[in-house]
């Protein structure tokens, strides 16, 4: 056998046995030790409520109510098929239109002032479209409006803000990321005040 | 900027240059067929494969046979992730029963995995059955960071040899690669992904309804398998469309710290095996603080154009396309530490970010991705321009060059100026061929400076082998799937031949031993001069492009102008 003839089959052979090493044996080993280890994450960190599936703690989802805190603007409406950024740049035209719009919204929907700031990340869109965060000025900036929404007295209102201080997630390890609030955990909890 | 983020940024580096000799001189060990720690572990695994495989472990090849045998193995390898992908409707594990991608789609699939670059024209969890994100594009993954690894130890070793012929075998330098580095390493960041939160499961997506009674139907998918190795080996291509942005691909800060981590390991501790290979160290560490430098340099002025007022949306900070829980340090690090390394993946949109920090993130690309680079890719790349810099500094002081002991000579410096040239001549010809065509510009979700820059970018990464994008540009069109496959094909295989055929031209000279006169490749001045050829000839090349994209685009945001 020549020495090319010889390469093509080693060649071939090689592809096969790391096909079957590398895209079959190790995904299904990983697969068996994080179904034992982590079956609640490796199968998407799935929420329930009354034994139905409504969502995942790491996915964001839609809140348009006035009776919830709201997530950030999202490019796919927190569709998570696919979930998608604007990408849209920094001199963009239409960015600049939606943010102003934002801002506009979030000021007169939450009865704000127009001098109060507002956290960038109302403003602007997430890049997976599925952010499941929102900072805790944020959410904090909503409590009047959830507040009225649901008719709460006051002492519920301060229900409302402690749940914020329970759901405010520091950065991990007090070092990594940073503080954020997790908007479906919240108003899951949030349902939970007796009205 | 916080001060948690600066330490954040810090303890990163500090970790990278704490690794690389640890990671460094295990992979030595690995490659010069030495005893180590894994080998009672996992030897029987490689002789198993070379029994099965029929290599013969003696037998070493020259850089032709090398190359040869490394084309064929890609050529493989590329034919089963094209037809696996024609035909996944008819395959199993396709549980959404996803239909077959276009033909076009495919190739360019293919192609982009086949030569490391991960450039994606689909959202994976709208697009790819489970089977082939493993049986395709999971193992080219491991197999095109191997290729990548092999190439540069058959450089290497064509650098230092004593007069022969032969690189080594690249059937061992491959098995290697996989079974003793990339494998062990890419199972036990697996499993700290999914304790962090990332998929791994077979099943069905999830059908629910949210709280507010929507319906949203949440992915799965083998993901944490294919996230550890895309990073570990510098690959990039993402299991869902928003690649590390999205939660159930990097869903905590630690997930995120440890990818971007997991994306430098290896390139730079290759660095140091480099050294070991050379007989001293100082040339490994040279490379890696030249690489440092640059690293550090495109960080710096990302973070400040980040971290900037945006006078266009006068907001205090840009968070478009950002996530919440990651914040604006760290997808900047994200961004140059991938734009640096060969390695594709995002956790903000590129597109949405400040002008200069796509600048710097293009600049990266269009320099080869030496800054580290890609496994393997970054270091062989940088050869090429040590061998520029040697042949400068040797016409400079009017003697003749040479590099660790070896004359370099026409041959090594033609053969240097094709491998720097090629990916350049794809980018500005390429580009020039979107921007004056209709299918070009069709793709186009921007208008004005930062169109120009979307197709920049879009070049760049595929003739860089990156695979990162200006996401906004729709590239799933046969112009762009064609155009961008031919960019990869030639960003890789245009620098890897002319690169084995220096090695295989220096593996024949003599060395000649260090003397008084020896222009020296261990110490600063060279350290500066390296750096000076590495931009002026990324610099030179592309200043004009760069121009009229992004340093056109900051300063009409600096302005507030908007169109």
């Amino acid at each position: 056998m020549n020495s090319s003839n010889n390469n093509t089959l080693i060649a071939l052979k090689m592809i096969v046995f790391f096909t079957i090493l590398t895209g079959l044996l190790y995904p299904l080993l990983i697969t068996s030790l994080a179904q034992v280890a982590f079956p609640s994450e490796a199968n998407g960190s799935l929420k329930l409520k009354n034994g139905k599936v409504i969502g995942s703690e790491l996915i964001g989802q839609s809140f348009n109510d006035s009776v919830y805190f709201w997530s950030r603007p999202s490019s796919s409406g927190y569709n998570a098929m696919p979930g998608s950024g604007s990408n849209l740049g920094p001199t963009s035209a239409m960015l600049k239109k939606m943010v102003e719009e934002r801002k506009k919204n979030f000021i007169t929907l939450n009865h704000l002032d127009n001098s109060v700031s507002i956290p960038s990340e109302m403003l602007f869109a997430s890049g997976s479209g599925l952010d499941p965060h929102i900072s805790k000025q944020s959410a904090i900036l909503q409590v009047n409006r959830v507040a009225t929404a649901r008719k709460m007295s006051r002492e519920q209102k301060e229900q409302l803000i402690s749940l914020i201080e329970k759901h405010t997630e520091p950065p991990q390890l007090s070092l990594f990321g940073e503080e954020r609030v997790n908007v479906l955990m919240l108003n899951l909890d949030v349902d939970k005040i007796k009205q | 900027m916080e001060i948690s983020e600066i330490i954040q940024i810090l303890l990163y580096i500090a970790l990278l240059v704490m690794l690389t000799p640890v990671l460094g001189r295990f992979m030595t060990k690995v490659y010069m067929g030495k005893g180590h720690f894994m080998k009672p572990v996992l030897g029987w695994l490689e002789k198993f494969t070379y029994r099965l495989c029929s290599v013969d472990v003696q037998q070493e090849m020259d850089w032709k046979k090398y190359v040869s045998g490394l084309l064929i193995f890609n050529l493989f390898g590329f034919v089963i992730v094209f037809f696996l992908q024609l035909f996944q409707n008819q395959l199993p594990l396709n549980p959404q029963h996803l239909p077959n991608p276009s033909w076009h789609l495919s190739l360019n699939t293919a192609v982009s995995f086949m030569t490391n670059t991960n450039w994606q024209s689909y959202s994976g969890e709208t697009t790819l059955s489970y089977l082939v994100q493993m049986l395709g594009l999971t193992v080219q993954n491991f197999v095109s960071a191997g290729t990548g690894m092999a190439v540069l130890l058959a450089v290497i070793r064509g650098l230092t040899a004593k007069t022969t012929k032969m690189l080594g075998n690249f059937w061992v330098d491959l098995t290697r690669s996989v079974l003793y580095i990339l494998l062990p390493l890419s199972i036990i960041f697996s499993i700290v992904l999914v304790g962090q939160g990332v998929v791994q499961n077979f099943s069905h997506y999830t059908g629910s309804v949210t709280l507010e009674g929507a319906t949203q139907v949440i992915p799965g998918g083998p993901a944490a398998s294919q996230i550890a190795i895309k990073q570990l080996g510098t690959n990039g291509g993402g299991f869902f469309g928003t690649n590390s942005a999205h939660p159930f691909e990097n869903p905590t800060p630690v997930s995120n710290f440890l990818e971007m981590l997991a994306i430098l390991l290896i390139p730079a501790a290759l660095t140091f095996t480099y050294g070991r290979f050379a007989g001293s160290n100082k040339q490994g560490w040279t490379l890696f603080i030249v690489m440092l430098i640059l690293f550090t340099a495109g960080l710096m002025i990302s973070l400040k154009s980040e971290f900037s007022m945006n006078p266009v949306f006068k907001t205090a900070s840009n968070m478009e396309g950002k996530e919440t829980r990651l914040g604006i340090a760290n997808s900047v690090l994200w961004s140059v530490a991938t734009t640096d390394a060969s390695n594709g993946s995002v956790n903000a949109m590129e597109d949405s970010m400040t002008p200069l920090t796509g600048l710097i993130g293009m600049f990266n690309l269009m320099l080869g991705e030496i800054i580290f680079g890609g496994v393997g890719s970054g270091l062989y790349g940088m050869v090429v321009f040590i061998i520029l810099t040697v042949f400068i500094a040797g016409l400079m002081v009017g003697r003749t060059p040479e590099y660790l002991g070896k004359r370099i000579e026409a041959f090594e410096v033609q053969m240097a100026i094709l491998a720097v040239l090629a990916p350049c001549l794809i980018i500005l010809v390429f580009s020039a061929i979107a921007v004056s065509t209709q299918q070009g510009l069709s793709g186009l979700s921007n208008s004005g400076p930062h169109g120009l820059s979307q197709i920049l970018y879009a070049f760049s990464s595929g003739a860089g082998n990156n695979g990162s994008a200006f996401a906004g540009l729709s590239t799933n069109t046969v112009f762009y799937n064609l155009m961008l496959a031919l960019a990869m094909l030639v960003g890789r295989f245009g620098v890897i031949i002319p690169v084995m055929a220096i090695a295989g031209n220096m593996s024949m000279k003599k060395i000649t031993p260090p003397s008084s006169g020896t222009f020296r490749t261990d110490n600063w001045l060279f350290g500066i001069l390296l750096i000076a050829v590495i931009l002026i000839v990324g610099g030179l090349t592309f200043f004009p492009a760069l121009a009229l994209g992004p340093i056109t685009e900051h300063f009409l945001m600096i302005g507030g102008i908007s169109y």
